[in-house]
């Protein structure tokens, strides 16, 4: 890494140009499952954002902190895992207690966030790019923020859609699946912009 | 020496992680004392946090629950009147709208978070806990066991209710479980209550009666519960039952017996095969006592060496024959008992012969 990337060019790129569901395809399994409505997206969305950046930070501390130094990089994925796990476990807790409508919301989404791929990426990716601490916190808000926003366009767009005669086999997953990829399609044009890697 | 450290940094992060879990789970999931106001006149103060059919039986008030708070019977039903959050998806399939619009909720599913109003019928209040000791089991068929369990206080309960059997944690099940069983013993025998207990291939409180359980022992049984006893009328009678469901019908045949009942009734009793029939004789002495009661076993699958003289074919046929062959005239009422899907099958035959649902009583096993 040459000149060390302004924490906020991180932050946009995450969320447009390099869109962690659009751009690298993580996190589609939710991304599709719970688009149908737009609360629950957004829901969902504020969880992913929230649960990426901070296991983001904490896993930058476990990793440069715990693992660098006594050689254990080689057990990354299983640390992460069990971090991110715990994490979420963490947060339904504090879900159930203070938000019981969001948590009723989220309902079994909240605990699939602990297997969504977009979060362990995101660590990998701060990991694999090398970057500091603070250029994580905003690269996990970023790649948050980025998927948030899409899974909120697409369950706007599939709600649109709902009451739109469309042809009956591609009701459902197919209708969902053409619309992901005419937004990557959107989102790839951006790419060019800040090529961050 | 890698190996050592390896395993101590593994260990050593997911035993911090485990101990935040543990402590914030002690912080956040403490819901102190609350209150649980019953029928705006007793109130309870109980520690919060736990689902609230739980929170009441530790209170010793026992919510009917089949499933034993599994939410897969829905019958533990209680109207609350505190705001207790949005309807579950788990709650859903068993809320009728009315029930929905009157803030009736399934009490194994809503947790106890804060104070709470809630509304329970009176007669919950006579639901007790039994310890009760086994005192004789007999095969009456080759999967069906009649088990009668003595308790040394009395119980008192309606012909063709039910009580919920609690077995202790046995083998690779880790805790108690309660299921529900119809009493086939009569009212007046109130030192203790008779159970049929059919063999459901993995069922865990049905496999330990058949395997484990033996005469002497000491089990718990709660009740008794249920709206399936004999309406006051002077309507024709029509009994329907398959296997097990034979308990409460002969609780209820014993019990007008004694009273001395003379109302025209007809039992219709399925079963596939002669292996499959019980209580003949019961029956034979219960006919011979009342003149107007008819005893119609029916096989569907009679095998050859049964020498079967009776009715033969689907239960639902067989009570078709008969009332068609009666005339539609008549009033009746219709006390089933059985599988869900043979009841509902016999439901459809019973309102074609214009006795109304509202005349049809059942219990299903679910």
């Amino acid at each position: 890494m040459g000149v060390p990337l302004n924490p906020f060019v991180i932050m946009i790129a995450a969320a447009l140009t390099s869109n962690m569901v659009l751009s690298n395809f993580l996190g589609m399994c939710s991304f599709i499952s719970v688009s149908k409505d737009i609360k629950t997206a957004n829901g969902l969305g504020m969880a992913v954002t929230f649960v990426l950046t901070l296991t983001s930070v904490l896993n930058y501390i476990v990793y440069y902190y715990i693992l660098v130094p006594l050689n254990l990089v080689y057990l990354r994925y299983i640390v992460f895992i069990i971090v991110i796990a715990a994490f979420v476990q963490f947060l339904e807790m504090v879900i159930d207690r203070f938000s019981p409508t969001l948590y009723m919301n989220l309902g079994i989404f909240l605990p699939l966030i602990t297997v969504n791929c977009a979060i362990l990426g995101g660590v990998l990716f701060m990991i694999i790019r090398e970057y500091s601490l603070i250029q994580s916190l905003f690269f996990g808000f970023g790649s948050g923020a980025g998927w948030w926003l899409a899974i909120v366009a697409l369950s706007a767009m599939r709600m649109r859609l709902r009451e739109k005669d469309l042809p009956p086999q591609l009701v459902g997953p197919g209708i969902t699946m053409i619309i992901i990829g005419i937004m990557a399609l959107a989102f790839m044009g951006f790419s060019g912009m800040l090529p961050v890697q | 020496m890698q190996i050592i450290v390896t395993a101590l940094v593994v260990g050593g992060i997911s035993a911090v992680l485990a101990a935040v879990l543990t402590i914030a789970d002690a912080l956040v999931n403490n819901y102190g004392e609350v209150s649980i106001t019953i029928n705006d006149s007793k109130s309870h103060k109980v520690k919060g946090g736990s689902t609230l059919l739980s929170t009441l039986a530790g209170e010793k008030i026992f919510i009917p629950s089949a499933c034993g708070g599994k939410g897969s019977c829905g019958l533990c039903k209680v109207k609350v009147k505190t705001d207790v959050g949005p309807i579950l998806p788990t709650e859903l399939p068993y809320l009728s709208p009315k029930e929905k619009k009157d803030n009736v909720r399934l009490s194994c599913q809503i947790k106890v978070k804060g104070d709470m109003s809630i509304e329970i019928p009176e007669e919950l209040f006579n639901i007790r806990e039994y310890v009760a000791t086994v005192s004789s089991i007999e095969d009456v068929t080759h999967d069906i066991k009649e088990v009668f369990f003595s308790i040394q206080d009395e119980i008192s309960f309606r012909a063709g209710q039910y009580v919920q059997l609690v077995v202790p944690a046995y083998g690779d099940i880790r805790e108690e479980t309660m299921r529900a069983y119809s009493m086939s013993s009569q009212p007046s025998v109130k030192n203790g209550v008779e159970l049929l207990i059919r063999l459901v291939p993995n069922g865990i409180v049905t496999t330990y009666v058949h395997k484990l359980l033996n005469v002497g022992d000491r089990i718990k049984i709660l009740g008794p519960f249920g709206g399936f006893f004999l309406r006051d009328t002077d309507s024709d009678i029509i009994f329907i039952a398959g296997g097990s469901g034979m308990a409460p019908i002969k609780s209820i045949l014993l019990d007008m017996m004694e009273k001395g009942v003379e109302r025209k009734a007809y039992y219709f009793f399925g079963a596939r095969s002669k292996r499959d029939l019980f209580y003949l004789e019961e029956m034979k002495e219960i006919e011979s006592k009342m003149p107007n009661f008819h005893f119609i076993p029916a096989l569907s699958d009679p095998q050859q060496e049964d020498n079967w003289q009776g009715e033969i074919g689907l239960i639902t046929d067989v009570v078709d024959r008969y009332l068609s062959e009666q005339g539609d005239d008549v009033a009746r009422e219709g006390y089933l008992c059985g599988s869900p899907g043979m009841i509902n099958a016999c439901i459809d035959v019973l309102t074609k012969h214009k006795i109304t649902e509202e005349k049809i009583y059942f219990d299903k096993f679910g």
